[in-house]
Parts: structure tokens; C-alpha cells; sequence
């Protein structure tokens, strides 16, 4: 058996027959354990309220110690108290089991299949402008140069960077046309 | 007060406990809480006239064994549900099973006796006080049951008030029994059933607000 479960019981045992030097070590011991219980169930905004709980729950240990039965494990009769007193200061304080919402961002997963499939649609339709204007089309709308750089790195002239863009708009915008129609 | 100071006091308060002390408290708390009941039905109600000839009848002991059982059945509720994590499912399942059984009698009884009887044997004489008067016997027994849990640590409060509830019912109906001279069972599995589940229904909706601790 586990031997916290074995030490606690023991000393309950000597404490329900009237063994005061059992019943003090044992309630030190439980308030440790029971301010960690409650600690680790208060959300930030209550946890002043662990030593209060940790109180009241010796106070029912004290008051209803008769119904603990002898041959069943001590801590799980001290937990059921435990836990009914969590419970109850929640309901008294109307406090809802809840995470703040500031730190919920991290249960979501972004959902990025959205823009992935934007990303698909314009790659396709770029596959299908001659591959001059496709060029100039990634760099000027898809990276973000000007029109400027584009010129100087191709070598070619700004007009005929613009008209080389233009073209491949228009013909994007034909293919476009071309799919609304087809889906009528 | 410190953490410390509750201790210090709390060991310094200690006694022993006797392995017997939630029994000792049901049996206190509802045992002077039958002594009143009873004596409301001695002194409101009366015994029933016919006692003595009543004592030798099969209807009158059929009776008091649907009601006694039930009312063990509700006391042994109570004792398991003050403990934390107690459970009534054995108990409520003999209640049922008790309950199925008498209402198959009074139907066995029913489908003996000529169709245009039917009405008399489920409404008797006191059909409009029956029910009430059980409910009203049922209440310092109700209140009895709720002092015995409140001193325990029932950890279900809805249950536990759902058994309070059911055994003072079961005992009041053990108690009207020596008022009510009704001797058909079809009435007895109407009446009085309906006079343990009230009470119930009573103790389940009150238990949350009144037995907390």
C-alpha cells in the first residue's frame, strides 16, 4: 500500500482513539498537504483563499471524524472532504471552474488552411501567365518590389516592366472571367 | 486565527470517538423524531378503533411489513449517505424492489375482484386525507433525519436529502398505519407509496440548502 496512505492512517487510527500527540502530527501534516490540494485548484485571483479552505477542512476533519470508517483508506475520505469544500467555496463565491480568457490563446490552434489554400489559388492562375509577365507579377505584387528595382535587376525599362505586368493582369483577369463563366 | 492556533486548539479538544457514534447519532435523532411523530398520531389522528381485531388480519401485518421495510430500507439510506462518498444504491434498489412487489399484489388483487369494485378498493374512505396525513407525520421525522446528516459529512447533498426525505416517509406510513383502517392493498399501494415519495421529492429539493456544512 502506499505508504503515505499507510503512515496517515495510523495516525488517524491513534487520533480517533484519543492520542493527541498522533492527531497534532497528523494535522500538521494534512494542512501542508491540503494547502497544496487547494493551491493547485484556486485560479490566481483565489488562491488567498487556500489557508481559509485549509482551515475549514480541518475543522469537518475535527467535527466528522466519526464517519470516517477504519477499514477504508484515510485519504481518499479525507479527499471526498476536501474536495466537497472546494466545491462549496466555489458555489458560495459563485466562482465557475473557468481559465481567464487572456490565457485561452494557447488552447487554439490557429487555423491556417485558409490561407493556404489562397496561397494554392494564386500560384495556379500565376502558372498560367507567359512566364515574362509571371516574373514581374511575383516580384512586384507577391514580394513587394517596385517597379524601380524590378527595371534595374531585369535590365529591361520601367514601361516595359508596367506593360509586361499589365499584360499578365489582364490575362489573370481573362482566366478569372474565363472560370466565372465556366461556373454558370 | 493561524493555521497553527486551529490546531493547538483542535488537539487540545480531542476525545475519543466510538466506532458506533454515526450509528448512535441515527438511531438518537430519528428514534426522538418517531417518539414525536408518533405521539401526533396518537394525539391528532388516534389509534384505530379496531385495533385488537385489526392485529389478527393478514391486510394489517401485509401492511406493516411494506411500510417496515421500507422504513429500514430509508434509515440504512441515511446511515450510508452521511459518510463522504457514501452511496444509496442498495437501498433504493430493495425500496423499488419492495414497492414493485406490492403494487403487483394490488394488481393480482384488482384482477380477482369484479371491475365495478375497482374504484372503492383504490379510494377507500380516506382517500382525500391519506397521503397528506402521512406527509404531515412525515415532517419532524424529516427534520429529525436532517439534524442526523448535518452533524455527519454527507458530500451529495441532493442524495442525501433525497434519503432523509425517503426514510421519513417510510416511517410516518409506519406510523399512520396504526390510525388507517384502510385494508386494500390496491389503496395501500397507491396512498401511502405516494405518501414516502413526497416527502422525498421534499428532502431532495431542501438537502442542498439545508444540509450544507
Amino acid at each position: 500500500m502506499n505508504p503515505v496512505e499507510t503512515r496517515l492512517k495510523e495516525l488517524m487510527l491513534a487520533s480517533l482513539d484519543g492520542d493527541a500527540r498522533s492527531y497534532g502530527i497528523l494535522l500538521n501534516d494534512l494542512a501542508r498537504h491540503l494547502r497544496f490540494y487547494f493551491l493547485r485548484r484556486l485560479s490566481d485571483a483565489h488562491k488567498g483563499d487556500a489557508d481559509d479552505l485549509v482551515q475549514e477542512t480541518l475543522m469537518s476533519l475535527h467535527t466528522r471524524r466519526a464517519t470516517y470508517e477504519t477499514d477504508r483508506p484515510f485519504t481518499a475520505w479525507l479527499h471526498a472532504i476536501a474536495r466537497y469544500k472546494l466545491i462549496d467555496h466555489f458555489r458560495r463565491n459563485r466562482i465557475r471552474a473557468t481559465v481567464p480568457l487572456d490565457d485561452a490563446e494557447d488552447l487554439f490552434a490557429v487555423d491556417q488552411s485558409d490561407a493556404a489554400a489562397d496561397r494554392m489559388d494564386v500560384e495556379r492562375l500565376l502558372q498560367s501567365v507567359p512566364e515574362k509577365s509571371r516574373d514581374l507579377i511575383y516580384r512586384t505584387k507577391i514580394e513587394g518590389q517596385s517597379i524601380a528595382e524590378v527595371a534595374q535587376s531585369t535590365g529591361l525599362s520601367e514601361a516595359s516592366v508596367k506593360v509586361g505586368i499589365h499584360r499578365g493582369i489582364k490575362a489573370i483577369a481573362a482566366k478569372l472571367k474565363g472560370r466565372a463563366d465556366d461556373d454558370r | 486565527m493561524t493555521t497553527d492556533d486551529l490546531i493547538a486548539r483542535l488537539t487540545g479538544e480531542l476525545k475519543p470517538v466510538s466506532r458506533l457514534a454515526v450509528l448512535w447519532r441515527v438511531v438518537i435523532g430519528l428514534g426522538i423524531s418517531l417518539l414525536v411523530s408518533s405521539a401526533m398520531m396518537y394525539f391528532w389522528l388516534g389509534m384505530r378503533p379496531d385495533m385488537m381485531t385489526a392485529a389478527g388480519t393478514m391486510m394489517f401485518w401485509t401492511k406493516f411489513a411494506y411500510t417496515l421495510i421500507l422504513a429500514v430500507a430509508g434509515v440504512w439510506a441515511v446511515k450510508r449517505i452521511a459518510y463522504p462518498l457514501g452511496s444509496i444504491r442498495v437501498s433504493l434498489a430493495l425500496m423499488a424492489a419492495t414497492i414493485v412487489v406490492m403494487i403487483v399484489l394490488a394488481m393480482a388483487k384488482l384482477a380477482m375482484t369484479p371491475p365495478d369494485q375497482h374504484m372503492a378498493m383504490m379510494t377507500g374512505h380516506t382517500v382525500a386525507v391519506c397521503t397528506r396525513n402521512i406527509v404531515m407525520l412525515s415532517l419532524p421525522l424529516l427534520v429529525g433525519a436532517f439534524w442526523v446528516l448535518r452533524g455527519l459529512a454527507p458530500t451529495r447533498l441532493t442524495v442525501a436529502g433525497a434519503a432523509a426525505g425517503l426514510a421519513a416517509g417510510a416511517i410516518a406510513s409506519l406510523v399512520y398505519s396504526f390510525h388507517c383502517d384502510e385494508s386494500a392493498m390496491p389503496f395501500i399501494a397507491v396512498w401511502y407509496t405516494l405518501g414516502i415519495l413526497i416527502p422525498g421529492l421534499i428532502g431532495a429539493i431542501a438537502g442542498r440548502f439545508v444540509l450544507r456544512w
